[in-house]
């Protein structure tokens, strides 16, 4: 599991695409990071008089990583639809399955990578609140978790995204509909929002972003856990499952 | 000798289709099988079966004793597989990828470290390790891809095609590596190229259609033949009859005014007989060639035919 998973790292690094990628996002995340520090030392004089008036956390973490949520859900396509469309393309996936791997194990090991790939984008996201610290104190509980939010959903992308990879052998066919389906569990918060109160609204329960934006806020819900612990261990097992059909040619 | 690698009964449909029916097979130390069919027989699909990648709807295959439906690790841990694309990383350098693949087949440390130092100096990668593999040219394509095969020291190494798309001398290298693994491994060839088998196999299986219709010896392959023939030259040949009431001679057809062709039954073989003929009778005898079906004429006959011709014996 853990070769296949620094196969899938050292692949990711050989190639420019991973370098640029971090490169971009974190130009990108800088940007909006600047404009919001801005934004904050312009009202800072007139909200300072208000009492229980948002802090340096609220205003210009909790924004921020709204936004790296949002940028990492574009490119985590982009990773993952390597995961099985290229090697089927490639014709490289033999060399996995005729190791001594279970499919369980390719399917982990993959995903594992990614995911240690995505872990050094957070920490170089991470790094640019914690350089607040240096003029000003940030609610470092609330930014923890805001960061543990981010971690589950881009785990969650990740699962997804494997999931849709072992479906096609186009690359290109599998980020598309990764995309598609991560904005539709983005925005699909959209019309639950205007559903009639009192129902169960399942809609909103689907929602990423519903699960996410509480963690933003610093809270930890057994059930926005639940719903991130359930959605990567299902894609991940309906990968699985796809691996051995398709040696079982179904 | 120990068979390594036993398919009893292997039988795999896609849809209504039958793309292979029955077929067995052994392996046994120390031997090249040539497995020999044309495009679309069903080779492809049998390697894809006794490598892993394929289950199949009927039947068994043991590789070293392990199951590979039942125990598909340890089994898998036995083999060495070059599909027909050799399954490579273009982004790594060749040392670099046949590290993973050492590490993908649980080697570690030290011994990781000599099994790819060894492999990369018998498969002559030695000037190229640094190299990226997407940058190298074909034929050391195919050799990354061999090396890959075999980094491990698998029991049965399995090479689907490994000829195709290289140049005359990059075939031959090829075919030099192949025989000298067939020293330490068991090697299942896959190939439409009938002079690579008759060069480098000892064993045949010719399949067609899915099905097996040839299964021996290359020996025995060569037993079978139709019939045999001798092209003399003389360059004072007697008349066609006198040639044709030599003993143990069916017939006889003149090429040119010079040259005939004597055709014999493979069991009565009439050369002594004719140069003896030949020198008593001043006939000036200038050359003698034994003319041999070639595999490819009996390849053409067995497959043509939708019956089995031999009795499948291993």
């Amino acid at each position: 599991m853990w070769c296949v998973a620094r196969l899938e790292i050292s692949r990711l690094f050989l190639s420019p695409f991973a370098w640029i990628m971090l490169a971009l996002v974190q130009f990108l995340l800088a940007y909006m990071f600047l404009s919001h520090i801005e934004y904050f030392a312009q009202i800072q004089g007139q909200i300072s008089a208000i009492p229980g008036a948002p802090g340096v956390t609220e205003m210009i973490i909790a924004p921020l990583l709204s936004n790296a949520a949002l940028v990492l859900l574009l490119i985590a396509p982009f990773i993952t639809m390597r995961a099985f469309a290229d090697e089927h393309r490639n014709h490289s996936l033999p060399l996995l399955i005729s190791a001594p791997l279970s499919a369980s194990q390719i399917v982990l090991g993959k995903y594992l990578g990614y995911l240690g790939f995505f872990l050094l984008q957070l920490v170089l996201i991470a790094l640019m609140p914690l350089s607040l610290l240096a003029g000003s104190a940030i609610d470092l509980y609330q930014f923890g978790v805001s960061m543990f939010g981010l971690f589950l959903l881009v785990a969650s992308f990740l699962a997804a995204g494997i999931f849709l990879s072992s479906l096609t052998t186009q690359p290109i066919i599998a980020a598309v509909m990764t995309f598609c389906l991560l904005f539709l569990l983005w925005i699909i918060d959209f019309a639950a929002a205007s559903a009639v109160s009192g129902q169960i609204n399942w809609l909103a329960w689907l929602s990423l972003l519903g699960h996410f934006q509480p963690m933003l806020a610093g809270q930890i819900n057994s059930v926005d856990l639940s719903f991130f612990a359930l959605f990567c261990v299902v894609f991940i097992l309906m990968t699985i499952r796809r691996l051995d059909a398709a040696r079982l040619g179904l | 000798m120990t068979i390594l690698l036993e398919a009893q009964n292997l039988s795999r449909y896609f849809g209504p289709n039958v793309a292979v029916k029955n077929i067995d097979l052994t392996v046994k130390r120390g031997e090249i099988l040539g497995f020999l069919g044309p495009n679309g027989a069903g080779k492809s699909t049998t390697m894809k079966m006794l490598s892993g990648n394929l289950a199949p709807d009927e039947g068994q295959i043991h590789i070293n004793g392990f199951d590979l439906l039942s125990q598909p690790k340890q089994a898998k841990a036995q083999l060495g597989y070059l599909p027909e694309n050799p399954p490579l990383y273009r982004e790594l350098t060749v040392n670099e990828y046949l590290q993973h693949c050492a590490r993908l087949n649980q080697l570690k440390g030290k011994q990781l470290k000599s099994a790819v130092e060894t492999v990369i100096e018998r498969c002559g990668l030695g000037d190229v390790q640094r190299r990226l593999i997407g940058q190298l040219s074909k034929g050391y394509q195919q050799r990354t891809g061999i090396a890959q095969a075999i980094v491990h020291n698998p029991a049965v190494v399995i090479f689907d095609e490994p000829t195709s798309g290289l140049d005359p001398l990059q075939i031959r290298q090829i075919r030099e590596l192949i025989r000298e693994l067939a020293n330490e491994h068991s090697v299942i060839l896959s190939t439409h190229i009938l002079p690579e088998v008759e060069m480098l196999c000892d064993r045949v299986q010719i399949i067609s259609k899915g099905q097996v219709m040839f299964a021996d010896s290359l020996k025995a392959l060569h037993q079978q033949r139709l019939n045999s023939s001798l092209r003399i030259t003389l360059s004072a040949p007697p008349p066609l009859n006198e040639l044709q009431a030599l003993t143990n001679v069916s017939s006889v057809e003149s090429v040119s005014a010079n040259q005939f062709r004597i055709l014999y039954h493979p069991e009565q073989d009439p050369t002594e007989n004719l140069i003896a003929s030949a020198v008593s009778k001043h006939w000036h005898l200038q050359e003698l060639v034994r003319e041999q079906d070639s595999l490819e004429d009996i390849f053409m006959h067995l497959i043509k035919d939708d019956a089995p011709l031999a009795k499948v014996t291993n």
